[in-house]
Parts: C-alpha cells; structure tokens; sequence
C-alpha cells in the first residue's frame, strides 16, 4: 500500500517534538476561538495565518489546522451550555444539546458531540488517506445544477412538519428567506432590499441572527421563567464519558450516514453547515427515537457534530487536490499554501510529500489530541451551569454581543442581534419555530445563487435538473425526502390494511 | 404552553396582559407589512422570468406572496376561530422580568456606541450583579473588572481583532 | 524564539511598553520620516477572507510584523458587503484617521458604477500602487484550440445550446467587464456565469461546466501544470516577464498578450493603498515609505512571482494619474455594457 507507507512517512514528520506541541498550542486556540460566537475557524485561522509566516510550511499548517480542529470541537460547547452556536455548523447541536443541558445532562451531552466529532472526523480522513485521487474527480462533477440540487436535498431532508401551526412554519421560513436576500445579489450585482441604507448593504448574517434567536432569547425566556437555569443539578461526574461511550455503539447506522453524508459535502463542497443541518434531518425521519428530537436526545447531538466534523475535515480534500477550498476555513488555509510559497493543486501531492503527509498525519494525530483536550474540559463546562444565572447572563450577553460585532467588525450588528433576540423571544411563545428560519437563512442565499447559475447555463429551461444521472438522482431523491412523510403514513396505513386483513 | 398556563393557572386579574389571539394577529400584521415590503422592492428590480432564468426580485417576490398569504390564514385563523385562544400572552410578573434584562441589556448596546465594549460591558456586570443578583461589592468587582479585562487581552492583544472602543481606550492610546 | 506562543506574549508585551512610554519613545527613532503611528493601524480589506486581496494583505501584514517595519501592530479586518462598498465607505467616513488604510482591488471602480452606491478614489487619499494583477484567457485542455485565433473561430460558429459559457468571479466586476468587451470586440456573445470566488471559476472550468474564464494567474496556475487547463493569451500590453517554466517548458513569458493574437483588449487590476481623506503629507509619506520597504523584501518578491503579477508600483501624482485614467476607462467599458446602475 504506498498510502500506508506515505503516511508512516508523514508520522515520521511529526516525530519534530516542536511540531506537537504546535499542534496542542493551535487546539487550545482553537477550541478557545470556536467557544467565542462569531469569532469562528475561518477568521481565528485567516487572523493567525501572518504568525506562521516565518515558521516552516509544515509546522504553520499544522498549527493553523490544528486551530480548525479546535474550532470544530469547540463550537459545541456553547450551543449545548447557553444555547449559543458558536459556529455555524454547531447550530443544529442546540437542538437536542441545550434541552440536554436543561435536563441535567450537560456532561453526556458534551462528551457525545466530541466524540462524534472526532468518529466524524477520523472517517474523512481514512478517505483522504487512501481514496483523495478518487474523490477529487468526484467533486469536479458538480456544477451549479448539482450544487442546486445538493441544498434542496438538504431543504428536503431537514424540513418536516412539526408540531406548529403550518402556515406559521411556512411564515418562518419565508421570512429566513427575504432575509438572506438582502444586500447584493451574487448574480446581477444588484442591490436588494437596501432600501438606500449602508448598514443593511452587508445583508442580515446567519450568525448575528441565531446569535440573537438562540442565544439572547433564551435568556429572556429562562428571565420569564423565573431566574434559574434548569441545569443547575448538572452531575459532574468524570464517569460520565465512559457512560456516555457505551451509549454510542448503537447509533453505528446512524453514524455512518452521517459520516458519509459528511464527507460528501466536505468533497463537493456543500460545507460543514448544509452537512450539519442534513444530518440531524435524517436521523430525525430515520431513527426510531425521531419523534423525541428537540427535546435532548443524545442521538440528535452526536448525527450533526459528526456530520460536520466529517464536512470539516474532508473539506481539506479538494483543497488539497485540486485547489478549490470546501470550506471557508480551507480558503484561507489555500491563501496560506501560497503565502508559504507552496502550489496547492493536484501536483502538491506528488511535489510536496512531506508537506502533505505531515498534515495528513496531524490530521489523525490532532484529533486524538483534540479529543482529550476537550474531554478533559467537560466536567469544567458542565461546572459552569453551576455558576448562578444573575452573574453568567450578563457575561453571556457581553460575550453575545463581542460576537456579533466581531462577525463582521459592524457595530450595528449588535442592536441587529438584540432585535433578533426579542424576535427569537416572541417567537418561541408564539409557536413560530425557528430551525426552518435558520436553514432559510443560511442555505437562501446560496441554493438561489446556484440555482440561477443553472438558469444561466441553460438558459431557463428546467431540464438541466435532469439533464445527467448525478443532478437527476440528487433531485429526485430530493422530492422523496420530502414527501417522505406522506408515503411514510401511506405505507403504515397499508401495512396496518394487510395486517388487519391477515388478522381476519 | 402557553394556552395551558392561560386555562390552568388561576392568574390574579391584574397578571392579565394581551391575550395570545392579539399577539397573534399583531405579530401576523407585522409579518404581513414586512411580506409587502419584500415585493414592492423585488418588482422594483424586476420580479419576472427573463430567458435566461429568474431575474434578481423573482424569488424574493414570490418569497414575500408566500408569506403574505400564510400569515393572512394567521390572522384570520385568530380572528374568526370559533375557539380563540384568549390565554393570556404573558403575566404582568413575567413581564416585568423579561423587561428588567431587556432594557438593561438595550442600554447596554447603546453604551457599546458611546464609551466602547470593555467599559459598557463593566457597567452592565455590575449593574445586573448588584441589581438583580444583590451580590456585595466584593463579589461584583472582580468578575466586572476580570471579564472586560480576559476579553481586552484575548481580541486586542493576542488575536488582533479589534472591538469598539471610545474615549477611556483612546486616552490610554489603543 | 520560534515558537507561536512567544510571539504572541511578545506583542502583549510590545503592546504595553508602547502605551506606557507613549509619544518620547517612538518619535526619535525614525529620523526621515516626520509621522508614526500611535496605535493599531486598520488594514481594510474590501473583499472577504480568502480572496486575492485578502491574501495580499495578510502577505502584507505577515512581512511587516516578521521584519519588524512598523512600531504598531498592523491588524486586517474584512468588510466585503455590498461588492466591497462597505470598506470603501468606511475609509470615506474616516475623515483626518491616519491609522486606516484599504487595499483596493477593481471594485473600487465597479461597485459605485454598478450599484450606485457613492464613493470614488478621489473621497479618499490615494497611498501607493503595489502592483498589478493580471487576467489570462484560460480554457480546458481539452479544448480542440490552441490560440485565441481557434478560440475565436469557435467561438464565432457557436450557436444555439453550443453558446460559448464564460465563468467568472462576481457579477458586473473585472471579469464580466472583460466578457463584456471582447463581446464588444468580436460581435460574439457569451453567457456569463458568475461565481464567489476565482478558486471555485477555475474548478468549474477543469470540471467543464463553462468553457471558458479569464482567472487570474495565481487562481488557475495549478491547474495549468496538471495540464487541465490552458492558457490562450494575457490581457496586459506586454508579454509577462516570468521565463521559468510551467507546464510542458512553458512559462508565463511564453503566452502572447491578447493583443498580439487579434483580441485588441487590454485589462489590469489595481492592487493599491489608498487611506481616509484629507491625510496630511507626512502620514501620507509614512505608508509611502513603508510600502517601498515591503517591497523591497524578497518574501513580496518571491509572492510577485509566484502569482505573475505586473510589477508597475506607483505614488504619488502618477498614482493619482494613473486612477483618473482607470476610473475614465471602467466608466466606459462599463457603460457600453450597459452594466451602470439606473
């Protein structure tokens, strides 16, 4: 196998001990960067990229994608302790992590997004390791129809009726729609919704959004419910990983698809957060605990975080190979290939061995690293619950609102958050739900943008959804999804006819 | 939830608030204003289908009817509904704490424009530590003065990310 | 001292001595120059993370804080909404602030033309060029073409669902203005396809959902040296001064300017400085200089040629010269286009 034989090479690049101990130095940062809203991977990475100029090309990237790793760790940790995503990827965690929380269960909740996480992560990287010149042709398959098809899919799969009035589900969404809208349109370079204003040319940013939905509303709501953190009983108990690793066997299907639905997205590259949000759908339309999602079940905080992990890391692949970043963490770390005078491209596999097995290498070692690193910190998170509610809110909304200036260094942002806030507040007492106003909100902007590229390469004609076999079977599968809920009522109905009609 | 606290509990009759048929519509109003609002300025950039696919306002456009017309079944759905829900939106106590974190956490934002994010976020500690928590004096300072302080040495020294600032940073030349 | 950590307590540590000894300890040190700053100066960036801009500036910040060029941290902050005009209007807005200063690229010129938004060059004080990218014409290497000639007969006789595909980065930005003009030039018609980002425009071009793009060199070379892409021709009036080889004993000095090959079309992007209006001469001198050293370094030199860029770098009046003429040329292409903002 000359992949194993390259990757024993690669190991033998880190045996450099200063090597390691970049590699903790850039999880510690990272994990601190993907705990602070809004300061997220591509930024904590794009900020540190000038310190790595005088370091080796192996050394930096090491480091700075050992900050990626942190950052992919880190980011659950607050959506399961305040509700607050701390990157994009991680809002789908909040789902099923903060009602975790809420019950006491912070710990397990914690210990079962790491250790997704890192199950996530250590598949994309066995597929980088022996199958990167395969999948690299993969992803150069698709084209704007594909990519078009891939958000539907990702629409399709999360989307379901829920227990909301239908007509406020559909209102939700829209508006999560109209507001990724606004600002300049990608295709014609016109204005939208502007309206003549400087502030709103920036358009509304998912994460200043759920900032404010998820993180500021929650605290008006806990404020209602008298001042109290249901949490407050969190049991620390260092067992609680072991605990919590016995549970996770049994999600291996689950697991799976949420590897390889990663992994997919990491390639193609959809990104982590498309990949996060479809994960957590699946599992809630598959598994057979579906119908307990949202109210803190384990399954719904492992499925996203692995997801993403997967996305995450594989999204390195064609960065690697071809040159195209999977994510935008990757577009900065491609700017940092060339600011070390490396070419990335499909010869840096063959030109720069070392360079590409020490990375490969650091992926496996990282995130072995970065899992202790923060499985040592849950019982430290899971303590801070304890901390009474009157001195955490008000440290909760400062850091709230440092991360949302610091999304886009915008001043406004934070008044924009603290709307979002009352909107979440009003909202959740109104039973208007929020998860389809996110989606909308992050997938809108770019599933229209790759959809109107489609029109453009065919010139209006919707056929080109089903003009080859990969755009024709994304789509299609698509519409499945979403009927799925009707077939699979019509399918119970029917079984349900034959067994009374057995039964006779 | 709602709709339970409203039948269940027996509220005193100065909790009563707005009921949630009320909110409902006026929340449904505002999502009706924000939907014409989306139209009008997508078919001011051209809301139609071009030959070569969708112009610019086509899907905001359609986007906006869409939720125009769910949040009129909103409306009506409250309006007319043989069994309205006249729960009560909030007790009056209830409101009175949601308000005592919003509008300290307003002046707050507001404070961020005026005097910078480090010394608007001592006050705010302060301010909710002592008003809300009633922590001494001894308790307050530390975590007033240590929060700002982690945040200062974290964005504008290691990761070089500067936030807003005002006179008190000026003076001490950042 | 190598490591990371080091560095960043050594800034904690420069960051304090400076606010402590404040204005004595800084003013003698550089006698030519009359201006320093005082604190963090902002290094604007109006394009997001990850582009060519940014790049730059992050190259740029990394030179200066390795060689030690400035006495206060120079930090890169992206404000890239609305094509850039947020940047741009920020710096406007900045009136007499010498510790800001932007990194331009063509959207300086487009983005008031094509949304309406105002700004222009002359709202802000004009720094120095750092140099000039270049635009190649790229297609797939499959492509039965080898020279514009092939590419322009082919182009010619396409019709129907053969219509020509052009990607590019943005819309109504350099490289639809390109399009646009050799649209102009040959009376054929393309169908413009806009991406987020070069990266993406040259994968789509390897991939062959477009048929042609007009990247950047640094966006597509290595594709070009895995032999899936090729190039036809550089949109610069002279052929590139790069003679190392590429690809198949190629080098950039190897493709003939557009010119030479019958496509008379001549495009260039700004990579300049510009900083808030009404800067005073010394803080103007200041940058002037900084800028000279950064280029001098051979870390900008080997950057320079990596990415083949022209490196015309320009100050003072025949900067400003050479923005009234790019500013006068945008506004043409563009309204002939008809790309301007109604």
């Amino acid at each position: 196998m000359e992949a194993l034989t390259s990757l024993i090479g690669g190991f033998g690049v880190l045996a450099d001990p200063m090597n390691i101990v970049y590699m903790f130095v850039g999880i510690s940062l990272g994990v601190l960067i993907g705990v602070l809203p809004g300061l997220g991977g591509a930024n904590g990475v794009a900020i540190l990229l000038p310190l790595t100029f005088s370091m080796s090309p192996v050394s930096a990237i090491i480091m700075l994608s050992s900050i990626y790793w942190g950052a992919l760790f880190g980011g659950a940790i607050t959506s399961i302790l305040f509700n607050i995503p701390g990157e994009p990827w991680s809002v789908a965690t909040t789902f099923d992590g903060h009602p975790m929380a809420q019950k006491g269960k912070a710990g397990e909740a914690l210990t079962g997004a790491f250790t997704g996480s890192f199950i996530g992560a250590f598949f994309a990287v066995l597929l980088i390791t022996f199958l990167a010149p395969v999948i690299a042709k993969f992803a150069l398959q698709f084209g704007p129809a594909e990519f078009f098809a891939v958000y539907l899919l990702t629409f399709c799969s999360f989307v379901g009726m829920g227990k909301e009035p239908p007509a406020k589900v559909i209102a939700a969404m829209m508006l999560g729609f109209a507001l990724a809208a606004v600002g300049i349109d990608t295709v014609t370079g016109q204005l939208r919704m502007t309206f003549g204003s400087v502030e709103l040319l920036r358009g509304f940013d998912f994460l200043v959004a759920v900032i404010g939905l998820f993180g500021v509303g929650e605290i008006l709501l806990t404020m209602e419910e008298g001042l109290a953190f249901k949490g407050k009983s969190a049991s620390i108990n260092p067992r609680v990983v072991l605990h919590t690793w016995a549970q996770i066997p049994k999600y291996w299907a689950g697991l799976l698809r949420s590897a390889i639905v990663g992994c997919w997205m990491g390639v193609t590259p959809g990104g982590a957060t498309p990949a996060s949000f479809m994960s957590y759908g699946l599992a809630k339309k598959f598994s057979k605990n579906g119908r307990n999602f949202g109210k803190g079940e384990l399954e719904g905080v492992i499925m996203p975080e692995t997801a993403a992990h997967a996305a995450g890391t594989s999204a390195l692949l064609p960065m690697l190979t071809l040159g195209i970043p999977g994510s935008p963490t990757a577009a900065v770390l491609l700017g940092g290939l060339l600011i070390w005078g490396l070419q990335p491209g499909p010869l840096l596999f063959v030109e720069q061995k070392d360079f590409v097995w020490g990375l490969i290498a650091s992926i496996y070692l990282g995130n072995i690293a970065g899992l202790i690193v923060v499985l040592t910190t849950v019982p430290i998170f899971a303590a801070i619950l304890r901390i009474p509610f009157s001195v955490i809110a008000p440290i909760i909304l400062v850091i709230c609102a440092v991360g949302a200036y610091t999304v886009h260094n915008a001043g406004l942002d934070i008044a924009v958050m603290l709307i979002f806030g009352v909107i979440g507040y009003l909202f959740k007492k109104l039973q208007y739900p929020l998860a389809p106003l996110v989606l909308a909100l992050v997938l809108g902007d770019m599933a229209e943008s790759s959809f109107r590229q489609a029109m453009l390469v065919s010139q209006g004609h919707l056929s080109i959804f089903w003009s080859n076999p990969l755009v024709g079977s994304i789509v299609t599968l698509a519409l499945v999804m979403l009927v799925w809920p009707l077939v699979s009522k019509v399918m119970a109905r029917l079984n349900g006819g034959k067994e009374a009609a057995a039964a006779e | 939830m709602s709709t339970e606290s409203g039948h269940s509990a027996p509220t005193a009759h100065n909790e009563k608030t707005v009921t949630n048929r009320t909110m409902d519509a006026a929340v449904a109003l505002i999502f009706m204003a924000l939907a014409a609002l989306v139209m009008s300025d997508s078919w001011r950039v051209g809301a139609r289908w071009a030959s070569d696919g969708p112009q610019a306002g086509y899907f905001p456009f359609y986007v906006g009817l869409i939720m125009f017309i769910a949040s009129t079944v909103t409306l009506v759905t409250a309006l007319v509904s043989r069994h309205p829900d006249l729960g009560n939106f909030v007790d009056r106590s209830q409101l009175v704490s949601v308000m005592q974190v919003l509008i300290p956490t307003t002046v707050y934002v507001g404070l961020i424009f005026l005097v910078g994010i480090y010394l608007a976020s001592a006050v705010f500690i302060v301010f909710f530590m002592w008003w809300l928590g009633k922590y001494p004096v001894a308790k307050i300072i530390p975590v007033a003065v240590g929060v700002p302080l982690a945040l200062f040495v974290m964005f504008e020294i290691w990761f070089l990310v500067p936030l807003p600032k005002g006179p008190l940073e000026t003076a001490l030349g950042y | 001292m190598h490591s990371a950590i080091a560095k960043i307590v050594r800034r904690g540590a420069a960051a304090l001595a400076v606010t402590t000894a404040l204005a004595p300890a800084v003013m003698p040190s550089w006698a030519h120059a009359a201006w320093e700053p005082t604190k963090t100066v902002e290094f604007i960036v109006p394009a997001g993370t990850g582009g060519g801009a940014d790049q730059m500036a992050r190259m740029i910040q990394g030179i200066v804080q390795k060689n030690n060029l400035m006495s206060q941290p120079l930090v890169v902050i992206n404000k890239s909404g609305g094509a850039g005009a947020e940047g741009f209007l920020d710096v406007k807005g900045s009136n007499r602030n010498p510790h800001k200063i932007i990194i331009s690229l063509s959207n300086l010129f487009t983005t008031p033309l094509a949304t309406g938004v105002p700004f222009s060059w002359k709202d802000m004080t004009p720094v120095s060029m750092l140099a000039l990218d270049e635009f190649v014409l790229w297609v797939n290497a499959k492509a039965p073409y080898d020279d514009v000639k092939g590419f322009l007969a082919a182009l010619k006789a396409a019709s129907g669902d053969q219509t020509f595909k052009m990607g590019g980065t943005g819309s109504k930005q350099e490289d639809q203005i390109i399009t646009a003009a050799i649209e102009q030039k040959t009376g054929a018609k393309f169908i413009y396809v806009p991406y987020k980002g070069g990266g993406d425009v040259a994968a789509q071009l390897v991939g062959g959902h477009v048929t042609a793009s007009v990247n950047n060199p640094i966006e597509a070379v290595s594709q070009w040296r895995a032999g899936e892409l090729k190039p036809l021709c550089v949109f610069d009036y002279q052929r590139l001064p790069y003679k190392e080889p590429i690809a198949n004993g190629k080098s950039w000095a190897d493709i003939p300017t557009c010119k030479e090959s019958g496509l008379d079309i001549e495009y260039l992007m700004l990579r300049g400085i510009l900083m808030p209006p009404n800067a005073s001469k010394d803080q103007v001198d200041y940058f002037v200089e900084l800028f000279k050293k950064v280029r001098a370094t051979p870390e900008w030199q080997e950057f320079m040629q990596k990415g083949a860029f022209n490196t015309t770098a320009l100050s003072g009046p025949e900067y400003s010269a050479w923005l009234t003429k790019a500013e006068a040329t945008h506004k043409d292409l563009m309204e002939k286009a008809g790309f301007v903002a109604k």
